[in-house]
């Protein structure tokens, strides 16, 4: 059997697990009389404002050195599977790569990217 | 056109009798059972687990805490130190009414447990709960998934659980439920390449992406990876804290400020579902952890083949012990998760975020390099 079977049907177990647990509630809870007060967002009783609303750029910017710093991970996952076969080679070659990430590493916390105020 | 053949209900019962016995027929029926086990195992845990995260705090400060419920059935009365309030809560929870508050956008808010629930049982699959064990004839591994790259597939899924507290906390048009996500998110993305890095050199090690291979690896307890390495299992033990939200790390839900964080405005089933998911990645990182670094269901002073033969050659026997000590040494991270809570101060926003970016991110890196170094010495 093909080892990416099960992943398929682990995909297809969980998202109905997931289903079912969300729809009880839709269908088994009761429904009772619309009223406007109760289906408002609670936030401490004074009128809301709702979250449709302006959000700091730290936040994408994290994100974005995310996608950074993640993908230089998954090469160095690469890098580490074939790290035998590699021999020194491979381990001047990633020394030259990691000196590479420290080099934007160090930019980036001179700039100020990582600083929360 | 071919004439269709003769469908002869004996005939075809015979044709499904021999395509299940044969390997790729045993193979089908082992997958399924596996399957029925870890959804068994996965919604056994939180009604258990937040049993003890309600009764550990209360003996901490000296109170009872949950205690009444219990069976009560004819002969059968007991109170079970208020096991069974878990399944009052839940069922409670089912039969409660939702509401979803206005402006709310509909798809992404019924979406958000759905993300939760399965990205968590899908991981639970990913981990190896026995050695691989012989029957009939068939090799049948001892996880419900087992594929070359598992390190690689359980971190892809677990990068799947961000999406829960980003949409559940901008959907529900909550200005508390946004900022809970915000900070969540922000903090998991954070935390997961430090996590990631902290696994890098486990795999320079044991040189094998296959979780069943590093537990193989790890035979004996000196030969474990939090002795080989450390420092990995440090940086691991602090992103897990921080992968799922949980106290020292916990500001998504910041009680004190934040009402409950991203999933404010989920009540009833939904709630349940999200907690659910919660708990069963909490569950799931601990058996990781137990798995990568504390040698998974190896017992850790007698080899496998040992272990077989002390228990009348039965493989069978072996894995069930096997998936005991796992079970086990998963269950000292769940209490060291309540432990930590209840012992810990809530982190401030910037302090979290410059302990993941500036500290343990050079730490990592500087981690693999060492290592890198020293296996390049002993090996090459």
């Amino acid at each position: 059997m093909n080892p990416y079977v099960p992943v398929i049907l682990a995909l297809v177990v969980g998202v109905t697990l997931g289903l079912i647990l969300s729809g009880m509630a839709t269908f088994i809870g009761p429904k009772k009389v619309y009223k406007k007060v109760k289906y408002e967002p609670y936030e401490c009783g004074v009128p809301t404002v709702g979250s449709r609303d302006k959000m700091s750029v730290k936040f994408y910017l994290t994100a974005i050195l995310f996608i950074l710093f993640d993908i230089e991970t998954v090469f160095l996952y690469l890098w580490a599977t074939t790290f035998k076969q590699l021999g020194w080679f491979g381990v001047v070659e990633i020394l030259v790569f990691l000196l590479i990430l420290v080099a934007g590493y160090v930019y980036v916390v001179k700039r100020g990217a990582l600083e929360w105020d | 056109m071919m004439g269709l053949p003769e469908l002869n209900p004996t005939v075809v019962l015979n044709g499904v009798i021999n395509y299940l016995s044969s390997p790729a027929g045993i193979e089908l029926i082992a997958t399924f059972l596996k399957f029925l086990f870890v959804f068994v195992l996965v919604l056994q845990v939180p009604p258990i687990m937040v049993w003890a995260e309600r009764r550990a705090p209360a003996f901490m400060q000296r109170r009872k805490g949950p205690n009444r419920v219990g069976i009560d059935i004819g002969p059968l009365k007991s109170r079970l130190y208020g096991l069974f309030q878990s399944l009052a809560d839940t069922v409670k929870l089912i039969w409660k009414q939702e509401v979803m508050p206005d402006g709310a956008n509909k798809v992404m808010y019924h979406l958000a447990p759905v993300f939760a629930v399965f990205a968590a049982i899908m991981i639970a699959c990913a981990i190896p709960f026995g050695n691989d064990i012989t029957a009939f004839g068939t090799k049948i591994p001892l996880s419900v998934i087992r594929l070359d790259v598992g390190f690689l597939f359980i971190f892809a899924i677990s990068s799947l659980g961000v999406y829960t507290v980003t949409l559940a906390g901008w959907s529900s048009n909550n200005k508390y439920s946004l900022l809970g996500a915000l900070r969540a998110s922000a903090q998991m993305i954070s935390y997961e390449i430090p996590l990631g890095l902290s696994l890098l050199p486990i795999v320079l090690i044991y040189g094998t992406l296959d979780l069943n291979e590093i537990v193989i690896e790890q035979t004996y307890f000196w030969q474990w990876g939090f002795i080989k390495a450390p420092v990995s299992f440090l940086i691991f033990l602090i992103c897990m804290f921080a992968e799922t939200n949980r106290a020292p790390f916990d500001l998504a839900e910041g009680e004190s400020e934040l009402v409950a964080g991203f999933h404010t405005e989920y009540n009833s089933a939904k709630f349940a579902a999200i907690f659910l998911g919660e708990y069963v990645s909490m569950f799931v990182l601990s058996c990781l952890a137990s798995t990568i670094f504390f040698g998974g269901w190896q017992v850790g002073f007698i080899s496998h083949e040992q272990l077989v033969n002390l228990l009348f050659g039965s493989e069978a026997l072996a894995a069930f012990v096997g998936f005991n000590a796992l079970l086990l040494k998963a269950a000292f991270f769940m209490w060291f998760y309540v432990w930590v809570r209840w012992t810990l101060p809530r982190f401030r926003y910037d302090q979290l975020m410059s302990l993941g970016w500036k500290f343990m991110l050079p730490l990592g890196l500087a981690n693999i390099l060492v290592t890198a170094l020293v296996v390049a010495f002993l090996k090459f």
